[in-house]
């Protein structure tokens, strides 16, 4: 048996699996201990189907927490981004694109300095050690708790990244947390010192959420591996996730979009995943999200991750309604909805007070909100399912009529059937299906080498780094039979003898849960 | 009839730009990035070729140099405008406009980067009509307006000048070699010209159809028409009035390499279905150059090859170019001024090296 559990900025749910079939399957709101909450989600789960401790093979979690903290823009670190690459780049310093508010919110400072590549290698102007010195000097000043540094043509050659972080961690102490681009992105500067900022920003975060996360597991007399699925549906486990927050990114859409082809049987569909803070859109294309084409943009900044294309709204269950307008969201209650909204007997008006108010659901103190203005009630409700509408209206690329499936607990904000697109599909535990994406997340084996391709042997190293991801993914615990190759990339070197060229391939699998209850 | 260009008319050009570089040209966000620090709210004038005097004094500006390295390396932003500053006072006479030499990618933008820093006007012509990877490889060239000299500009502050009489071919070579040497790009203004020169020799309005091109897919998409019938109903009225959908498939293999300053090598795209063996091939060198289907030629550089998203039309580079993309292919027919036999001889087939003979992609398809 393994356990799945998602983690929302409102709700936790779990999964008791064994293989694709849901033992059992629970929800309560998120409390502001993440401890706690996987706590009660486990001892849920134990009330629902007794297991032991040493029954579970293993542990998987998805967690909205760090991008609900960009898009919320709190808990973010104070963060500095340092670029090496004068005299070149100035024009377009880092953070240049991003919004005032998240610049704002991570008391952000940009810093150039000398250093970077060219793209043969050789470097663009020599470190200044006095320059990185005094730069780390302004930003201890200005309190900066962790570090973002890019250079140019990292991903060709590092050294000089790896300088950097020495000088500045010489300078400002053990405490401050640093992330290298070259370890976070590919080719394409401003891309990926943008991943790495927001890297940078999540990493006291990340920190809180993992010690809480696997001190809850354990209390559990759990001692199966813990896993966090990643933007691509696979899992990295504890340790990683420290140092690469980003990386769990997109798992949220991901993982309510593969728990929603699981439970509803459809290949082909729009998937309208409603948490408590945000309704995420996408579309699944034979089983699989339809992943962005060129530029993600996250927040507003722009990356060049690998992610599915997804349509985030700020509605949620724990949204705050505005009684003058009509209008839900951008704020939310988050997990604090259990307390606050009025049918708690808070004194927030809730989406989820909306929904009770209409008769849509059973949650709460339905008289709480007997008082409310039908009309004003009615108005909200409309002005929910015109967003969502319009909203799927823009996901799909054609005018052919496709499936909405509603899942996460806030899809009691949903009418049953949605102008232009017909019935909602809710399909068998729709609450729970991130939390059942989570559990039947894949893994991965990755490969980021510098081969020396031979004249005439291309083809052949090709097929040798494919074949060296494949047993990666096996030896990691994929079934082989499921293994495929995903990702795959070829970047050239041209300043090395030999041909030589930078492979990244990705492959993954299905975790083997062969022989299991 | 000349018109204001703005900030907000940006990333529509930025998407026709891409469309128009056929795989290469560089990905114009850096450029439109620039455009937008330097232009603000303001906005720049932009001439129509047919209403310009005939002793107007135009410089071109543009950046040269390995797509790969502009998207890694980003300039100072002194660059531009040093390179026709540099070149104005090496012919002692001020310019009165500026323009593009190529309309498909970064290209487009750079002359707006000098035209927001120094209020010059922008003549909509180019001398490409799409991407190419050579300075000599223009219809100005072709009809008589050399190049030389040349001014070229570096982060650095480095500023060299090139004169190679009317050999564009060797000026086009020491350029290369320099750009190398500044780590791949170089910031240059040549192919200065009259009014006259430039209603003679350059494909006039490519920097409005560009516009135009991202402005429609945009439109499509939010109206949930088809982009595809969206790009062919702009073209239609212009000089590039043939689209062909070549292929629809998912990329399967790319080989990329960079010599020689370039970004050389192929893409297989294989039908979607499985069941079906049929595969495209696309062989580069920073631009699309040669489509072949099942080994049939079934379209030709100085025909444009465009790798596009299959269902947004969003136009997808060749150093964006990833396995498992699923892409359509469309081919577009280039006016007949870049396809008379001395253009041919300037970009065509042969000046890349392919044995194929031209043939415009509305024979084939």
């Amino acid at each position: 048996m393994h356990i799945g559990i998602d983690v929302g900025g409102t709700n936790t749910d779990a999964v008791l699996m064994d293989g694709t079939r849901t033992l059992v399957g629970v929800k309560h709101s998120t409390t502001p201990d993440v401890t706690d909450g996987i706590v009660r989600a486990l001892e849920n789960l134990r009330a629902g189907h007794h297991f032991e401790g040493n029954q579970i093979e293993a542990v998987m979690i998805g967690t909205t927490h760090f991008i609900n903290a960009l898009v919320q823009a709190k808990g973010l670190a104070p963060t500095a981004a340092l670029r090496l690459g004068l005299p070149a780049t100035k024009a377009l310093p880092p953070l240049v694109d991003w919004p005032e508010t998240l610049i704002e919110a991570l008391d952000a400072r940009s810093y150039l300095a000398h250093g970077g590549y060219e793209f043969d290698g050789r470097p663009i102007s020599p470190l200044n050690p006095a320059e990185l010195r005094e730069h780390a000097a302004d930003m201890k000043a200005h309190g900066i708790r962790s570090v973002a540094i890019s250079a140019v043509f990292s991903p060709v050659n590092h050294d000089l990244e790896v300088q950097a972080a020495a000088i500045i961690a010489e300078e400002m102490g053990p405490d401050v947390a640093i992330s290298l681009s070259h370890e976070i992105g590919r080719i394409g500067l401003l891309e990926r010192e943008n991943a790495t900022i927001i890297n940078a920003a999540l990493r006291e975060l990340a920190a809180e959420i993992i010690d809480g996360l696997s001190a809850a597991v354990r209390k559990q007399g759990i001692e199966a591996p813990i896993f966090l699925s990643q933007n691509d549906g696979t899992l990295m486990d504890e340790d990683y996730v420290r140092l690469y927050p980003v990386a769990t990114f997109a798992s949220g859409p991901t993982n309510s979009m593969r728990g929603a082809a699981l439970t509803s049987g459809l290949g082909s569909c729009a998937v309208v995943d409603v948490g408590g803070t945000t309704t995420d859109i996408g579309l699944l294309i034979n089983g699989f999200p339809r992943e962005t084409a060129n530029e993600v943009k996250v927040a507003g900044i722009r990356t060049n991750f690998r992610m599915p294309d997804v349509l985030s709204l700020a509605i949620g269950g724990g949204s705050i309604v505005n009684t003058e307008t009509g209008e839900v969201g951008p704020e939310s209650v988050g997990y604090k909805l259990t307390t606050e909204a009025l049918v708690f007997g808070g004194s927030t008006l809730t989406a989820t007070d909306i929904a009770v108010a209409a008769g849509r659901a059973d949650i709460g103190d339905p008289s709480k909100v007997a008082h409310l203005d039908p009309a004003l009630v009615q108005r909200v409700l409309d002005r929910i399912t015109d967003r969502i509408t319009e909203a799927v209206d823009r996901m799909r690329t054609s005018p052919e009529p496709i499936p909405v499936v509603a899942v996460g607990g806030g899809s009691i904000l949903l009418p049953d059937e949605l102008p232009l697109f017909g019935a909602v599909h809710l399909p068998e535990n729709y609450a729970v299906a991130n939390a059942i994406g989570a559990s039947i997340a894949q893994v991965g084996g990755e490969i980021d080498k510098v081969y020396s391709i031979e004249p005439g042997r291309r083809e052949e190293t090709l097929a040798e780094v494919r074949a060296e991801a494949v047993d990666k993914a096996i030896s990691a615990g994929a079934s082989p039979q499921s293994v495929v190759i995903v990702d795959f990339d070829e970047v050239p070197i041209p300043y090395l003898p030999g041909n030589a060229t930078r492979i990244r391939a990705k492959a993954v699998g299905d975790l083997d849960m062969g022989g299991t209850l | 009839m000349s018109w204001q260009l703005t900030a907000a008319d940006l990333p529509d050009l930025a998407r026709g730009a891409t469309l128009l570089g056929t795989g290469g040209g560089g990905d114009p966000y850096i450029g439109l990035m620039l455009v937008k620090q330097v232009l603000d709210d303001r906005s720049i004038t932009i001439l129509d070729p047919d209403e310009i005097a005939d002793d107007l004094f135009v410089i071109p500006t543009a950046q040269m140099g390995a797509p790969t390295v502009m998207i890694e390396k980003i300039p100072a932003g002194t660059e531009p405008t040093l390179a026709l500053r540099t070149l104005e006072e090496h012919l002692g006479r001020r310019a009165d406009a500026t323009m593009p030499i190529e309309c498909g990618g970064i290209n487009s933008m750079i002359p707006l980067i000098v035209a927001a820093e120094t209020g010059l006007p922008v003549v909509d012509a180019d001398g490409m009509g799409r991407a190419f990877p050579e300075l000599s490889m223009e219809t100005f060239a072709v009809y008589g307006v050399h190049g030389s000299p040349l001014a070229l500009a570096g982060e650095r502050g480095e500023r060299v000048i090139i004169d190679t009489g009317d050999d564009d071919r060797q000026m086009e070579w020491l350029a290369r070699g320099i750009t190398i040497r500044l780590g791949g790009v170089g910031h240059i203004a040549e192919y200065a010209m009259s009014g006259a020169d430039v209603k003679r020799t350059a494909v006039p309005r490519t920097l409005s159809m560009a516009l135009n091109l991202g402005r429609a897919i945009r439109l499509a998409r939010e109206e949930h028409r088809s982009p595809f019938d969206a790009i062919g109903e702009t073209l239609a009225p212009t000089l590039y009035s043939n689209m062909r959908e070549l292929f629809v498939g998912k990329v399967t293999d790319v080989d990329r390499r960079t010599t020689d300053g370039f970004a050389k090598g192929r893409a297989v795209i294989s039908a979607l279905d499985q069941a079906n063996p049929e595969t495209l091939e696309i062989v580069f060198q920073n631009e699309n150059l040669i489509a072949r289907r099942g080994g049939e030629v079934v379209a030709i550089v100085p025909d444009l090859i465009c790798v596009v998203d299959h269902e947004t039309a969003e136009p997808i580079t060749t150093e964006g170019l990833r396995y498992g993309q699923r892409v359509r292919v469309l081919g577009i027919s280039t006016p007949e001024m870049m396809r008379t036999p001395e253009a041919l001889a300037a970009f065509g087939p042969t000046a890349f090296g392919l044995t194929d003979p031209f043939v415009p992609v509305e024979s084939r398809a």
